[in-house]
């Protein structure tokens, strides 16, 4: 069991008079064993939320709690909540081999580990996001764009996590190297039974990888449920014109003027 | 890590060699030379005997200049190490204070950055006196300031560096952290600047004994040697040039010290530009034409180590009037740079090789003439990935429609500005009356873009070249943009080459599709015909892409080996 | 450029109030520096003034001219009660009014730090300008790389070694210029020359930098594809991006000519404020010292302040960045 549940979350920028709430109000459950999906577009709020769930943004209302623990609070069990971020270049020390920084991962598990056993954890996390684990020596310099970013979805998944968070894992890469990393997500989650929480603008990723999903404006939730339901037949404007601006193959743009807006 | 040393590299070790030997062995070799008064020869001019002349005492001033290295380089070490180990502990401090305090110590270090080490040197001086180890301290807390400031920035950026963000929710403890990510991020810069700042305080230490304020008689260093030269540069100018050269070479070696540390290590080669057709054609009459008209177009850059990069290998390409072609690929497919070759703005870097390749019966491959320079500013249009630096920020939206009309069609600047505000309606900017007034940067990203297109209005454009206009965008606004530009097609009959990595937005917005990958045009076809592709590229590229259909229950086809390949595609 | 007159509360007005804000604070702090200055001095000021020998009567009494007898804080109410009314004191040297002497020698000074820094400024435009024009994309590598070169040098050459240089070569070598005094135009020459050099230098390699990373941003591109001639694509559409680079580095250089000239009015004799703080930083002089380093700090800040306005009126946006 690993649920992740969000509850009347508000998270605030700026001071003073100047404060604005860049998440206002959110309910959210990540069940176990599935993949939420949360979709919205620049300034909508979304990162800010995941950053609060691992305790990088401070949480000023509500309550964020993995099986029941606070998350809000300073705990150990925070740490069973990772995230992979936008763009892997700036989350791996560009000093520090990428097997070391892997390894980092195994810290949040708390184990102690012989010097075999964690060289041998990392091997196998390597094998499992497809990066020879025979250059864990080099620098993230010599890496591609995708392989950077499997190397810090392992790093992640050696912390064994109960709930992953995918911030715009996808949005930094080509469109190739992106079906490489979300079909390595799928797997994952066919493995390990991963409960993820996936974000993203574009919905057409959301929807390959979610099973239910939110969709966020302005700091709140404005739609949400199961990904099939949300999708065709979707309950707010704002959702149906997100579902019209998603380019389709073959099929001529629709650019006529909508009331949302 | 082990680096190949360059001839600067090699150079600055065997000067260094030098400075160490002078400093080492310079009393025991020269000291006597130094020493010995010899009354016959005293105040003699520079000769063979005495390169730089003798003093009053009738001592070889080569030989004083040459022990004086000893103190000179002694005590510029000292006075770096106190700026270093004062800026390190104030720098740190200020980091680890109290939000309140941080400020309080951040706006301090700010006011004493503010003055010149000069002024505080003297200040420091004042207090500890015109003696050597006086100097030494006033000089090294003078640079107090300069190290503050560069610990306090490098720590707050390595703080906030997304990776120590993710060291702290992995469980990393504060001191792991400071030691495995903080440390080895922050000392190759410190050690970086020590080097450029040891210069600094070797030109600062000259400058006190100079005035008098520093090593005191009967010791002395280079400062010293140069001010007793100075009061008798009539009879040897050698005398005070002498110490000079000491100072300023050591001072350059320790600033060379400096780069050659750093890692960016020498400066890029600048790249030389050739431009050049292979076989040049008639240019036919402009208005038959075709809008683009491209054969076997190569573009190569010179890299950094000089060689030449080709990153367009052979592309064809026509666009009929009106026709609205895109080009698709993945990033290094070389679909921007065949754009901008088409657009005549790749930079003198660029070394453009063609059978043909005419804009409008223009042959960019050449500098423009006038006629074709006013064509070019009227016909041409082009709007950019980049919203936030596309358009000048520091001049009105407004003066940036009208430039282009006022130059090349010589439009009155009344004419012009009421043209600017019906092309910013036409791309549907509310109040476009107040809005050419404004600055770029109070236009949302949006409608900039579309700022940028009616900017493209002004003239009579035959052709507008947007490249990757909305990727920068959410997707809502994605659909304002692609409305303006289709609008401004329908409303001027120009052709459109839309540079795209997305290939259903293509399909959806294009007549003709061509697909790019490595440099080479791969498959080109009609976008209503695009599931008839053949390339298996191009259905891969088309496959690999989830869109609001695409079976969530199979993994999605991959493209062979995609990222290996493209990483080699960027370095071949 | 467009230049939005200012009004209350807008992002500009409120700009230059905190710069004001800080001037003032500033000035307080050097206030107090100035004042603790005499008293961070190891052992007793007044007889490292008067020597070892002076008998203690003098001592005894040049304590209580000083006013160094009274209690801390009534003597820093004196200090800053005379500088409100002009009195900074008596020099013990010369038995003079601080204020007297300030008054004769701080035109002088102020004279060629700002013909310095009109002929740096001058000097650094089309210098750093057409360098980088004449290189952009790697275009004339040779006079790039030998222009790029010869400025490193100048910057690195500290003007004091660039004065005796001076005078080795057009007062010894040539004869042509007096290498010491002041009175005449000739007598400025070298002294203006020597202060301005490596100022020049260093502005014109950052017009340099700033004009080439300006000639690389999209903007421009979008310039070039209007194919607008030379003068409005340069003037127009870059000068006005490069300001801020420039001013900023402007006020380096401005405060950095107002210290060189401590250095350049000693090489050249020239009886300004900057000679003088050096002898009575020997003699020790203390009230001379002391009134010496207080101009001094607040010709820094005046300088300081006096960029930040030129900058909130000649580029609004980088108040606007900064609020």
């Amino acid at each position: 069991m690993s649920e992740l549940a969000f509850r009347g979350v508000r998270v605030a920028y700026g001071r003073g008079r100047a404060a604005r709430f860049a998440v206002d109000g959110v309910d959210l459950t990540v069940r176990s064993g599935t993949t939420h999906g949360l979709v919205g577009e620049s300034g909508s709020g979304k990162s800010t939320l995941a950053r609060a769930a691992v305790g990088m943004a401070r949480v000023a209302d509500g309550t964020i709690t993995l099986d029941g623990t606070d998350l809000t609070r300073r705990t150990p069990v925070r740490r069973r909540v990772q995230m992979v971020f936008q763009d892997p270049l700036a989350a791996l020390d560009p000093r520090m081999p990428v097997g070391a920084s892997v390894a980092e991962g195994l810290l949040a598990t708390g184990k102690r580990l012989s010097r075999a056993d964690r060289e041998e954890r990392v091997r196998g996390l390597f094998h499992r996001v497809h990066v020879d684990p025979g250059r864990a020596g080099e620098l993230p310099a010599s890496f591609s764009g995708g392989q950077r970013q499997r190397i810090t979805i392992a790093r992640a998944l050696a912390a064994e996590p109960a709930v992953l968070i995918a911030d715009e894992i996808t949005s930094a890469l080509d469109v190739s190297v992106q079906g490489v990393v979300l079909n390595l997500l799928r797997e994952l989650k066919e493995e390990l039974a991963l409960t993820m929480l996936f974000i993203s603008h574009n919905l057409a990723v959301v929807r390959y990888v979610s099973d239910e999903v939110s969709v966020m404006r302005a700091g709140r939730i404005v739609e949400q449920g199961p990904t099939g339901t949300v999708l065709a037949d979707p309950a707010d404007e704002y959702t149906r014109e997100l579902l019209r601006s998603v380019p389709l193959l073959g099929q001529a743009l629709d650019l006529e003027p909508s009331d949302a807006g | 890590m082990a680096r190949k040393l360059t001839p600067q590299g090699i150079a600055v070790l065997l000067g260094l060699l030098v400075v160490a030997l002078a400093v080492v062995f310079g009393d025991a070799l020269f000291g006597e030379a130094a020493t010995a008064r010899n009354i016959a020869e005293r105040q003699e001019p520079a000769s063979l005997a005495h390169p730089f002349g003798t003093d009053d005492l009738g001592r070889d001033l080569l030989a004083r200049v040459v022990v004086a290295t000893r103190l000179s380089v002694l005590l510029t070490l000292g006075a770096t190490g106190i700026s270093v180990a004062g800026g390190v502990l104030l720098g740190v401090l200020a980091a680890v204070l109290p939000a309140a305090a941080r400020r309080v110590a951040a706006a301090f270090i700010d006011l004493l950055l503010s003055f010149p080490w000069l002024l505080l040197a003297l200040f420091f001086s004042v207090i500890w006196g015109a003696t050597a180890s006086g100097a030494m301290l006033a000089v090294g807390f003078a640079g107090v300031p300069v190290f503050a400031r560069l610990v306090n920035t490098l720590a707050a950026s390595v703080a906030n560096a997304e990776y120590v963000h993710v060291a702290r929710m992995l469980g990393s403890s504060p001191l792991r952290t400071a030691v495995r990510h903080v440390l080895p991020n922050i000392v190759p810069p410190l050690v970086v600047n020590t080097a450029t700042h040891a210069s600094v305080t070797l030109l600062s230490f000259a400058a006190l004994s100079f005035l008098g304020l520093g090593v005191q008689a009967p010791e002395y260093d280079w400062g010293r040697l140069l001010n007793e030269g100075a009061q008798r540069i009539y009879l040897d100018p050698m005398a005070a040039i002498g110490p000079g050269i000491a100072i300023v070479l050591t001072g350059v070696l320790f600033a060379l010290l400096g780069e050659v540390l750093s890692e960016r290590g020498g400066r890029g080669q600048a790249v030389r530009a050739v431009r050049a057709t292979t076989a040049p054609k008639p240019v036919p009459a402009a208005a038959d034409a075709p809008v683009v008209d491209v054969a076997a177009l190569r573009v190569a850059f010179r890299t950094a180590d000089g060689s030449l990069v080709e990153r367009v290998h052979g592309v064809d390409l026509h666009v009929g009037d009106g026709e609205v072609v895109g080009i698709v690929g993945e990033s290094g497919s070389g679909k921007s740079v065949t754009a901008m070759a088409i657009a005549g703005l790749l930079g003198p870097d660029a070394l453009v090789t063609s059978e043909r390749l005419h804009f409008s019966g223009i042959d960019m491959t050449r500098p423009p003439g006038p006629a074709e320079r006013r064509t070019l500013g009227l016909e041409q249009a082009m709007i950019f990935q980049d919203p936030q630096s596309s358009l000048n920020p520091a001049l009105s939206v407004g003066l940036q429609l009208r430039e282009a009309s006022e130059t090349h069609a010589g439009t009155s600047r009344q004419d012009a500005a009421r043209r600017a505000v019906e092309k910013l309606r036409l791309v549907r900017i509310p109040e476009p009356e107040r809005r050419v007034r404004q600055l770029p940067h109070e236009f949302s990203g949006g409608m900039r873009q579309r700022a940028m297109i009616a900017m493209g209005l002004m003239g009579s454009p035959r052709l507008i070249v947007a490249d990757e206009p909305t990727t920068a965008l959410d997707v809502t606004v994605q659909r304002q943009v692609l409305r303006a530009l289709r609008d401004a097609q329908r409303a001027t009959g120009a052709a459109i080459l839309l540079i795209s990595h997305d290939i259903a937005l293509v399909s959806g917005f294009c007549d003709r599709v061509v697909v790019m990958r490595g440099g080479v045009v791969v498959e080109e076809l009609a976008a209503d015909r695009l599931h008839e592709a053949r390339h298996p590229y191009t259905r891969g590229l088309i496959a690999c892409v989830p869109d609001l259909t695409t079976d969530r229950a199979r993994p999605l086809p991959v493209l062979e080996a995609a990222d290996e390949e493209l990483l080699e595609g960027v370095k071949a | 450029m467009t230049v939005a007159p200012p009004h209350p509360g807008s992002p500009r007005t409120a700009f230059v109030l905190r710069r004001l804000a800080r001037a003032v604070v500033s000035l307080a702090v050097v206030l107090v520096a100035t004042f603790f200055l005499v008293q961070l001095v190891p052992g007793d000021p007044v007889r490292a003034a008067l020597g070892p020998t002076a008998p203690p009567e003098t001592v005894e009494a040049l304590r209580v001219q000083l006013g160094l007898d009274l209690p801390l804080g009534e003597q820093f109410t004196r200090y800053v009660g005379g500088l409100v009314t002009g009195d900074l004191g008596v020099s013990v040297t010369s038995q003079r009014p601080v204020a007297t002497v300030l008054a004769e020698r701080l035109p002088t000074t102020l004279l060629l730090a700002v013909l310095a820094f009109v002929v740096a400024a001058v000097g650094a435009f089309p210098i750093g300008v057409a360098t980088a024009v004449s290189a952009y994309g790697g275009r004339r590598r040779t006079i790039d790389l030998a222009v790029s070169g010869l400025l490193g040098v100048l910057v690195a050459v500290p003007n004091f070694l660039l004065a005796v240089l001076l005078i080795a070569v057009f007062s010894v070598g040539l004869g042509a210029l007096p290498p010491a005094g002041w009175g005449g135009p000739a007598n400025a020459v070298l002294p203006v020359v020597a202060l301005a050099v490596g100022p020049l230098a260093y502005l014109a390699r950052i017009v340099h930098v700033e004009m080439l990373r300006v000639l690389a941003t999209p903007y421009v591109t979008t310039a070039r594809s209007k194919r607008l001639p030379p003068r409005l694509l340069y003037v127009r559409h870059a000068l006005p991006n490069i300001v801020t680079a420039s001013l900023t580095a402007g006020g380096v250089v401005l405060t950095g000519l107002v210290a060189g000239t401590v250095l350049v009015e000693t090489v050249f004799v020239i009886p300004g404020i900057g000679s003088t703080i050096v002898s009575s930083i020997a003699e020790r002089d203390y009230p001379l010292v002391q009134g010496l380093v207080l101009v001094y700090a607040a010709l820094v800040l005046a300088a300081n302040l006096l960029i930040d306005l030129a900058l909130a009126v000649l580029d609004p946006r980088s108040a606007i960045a900064e609020a």
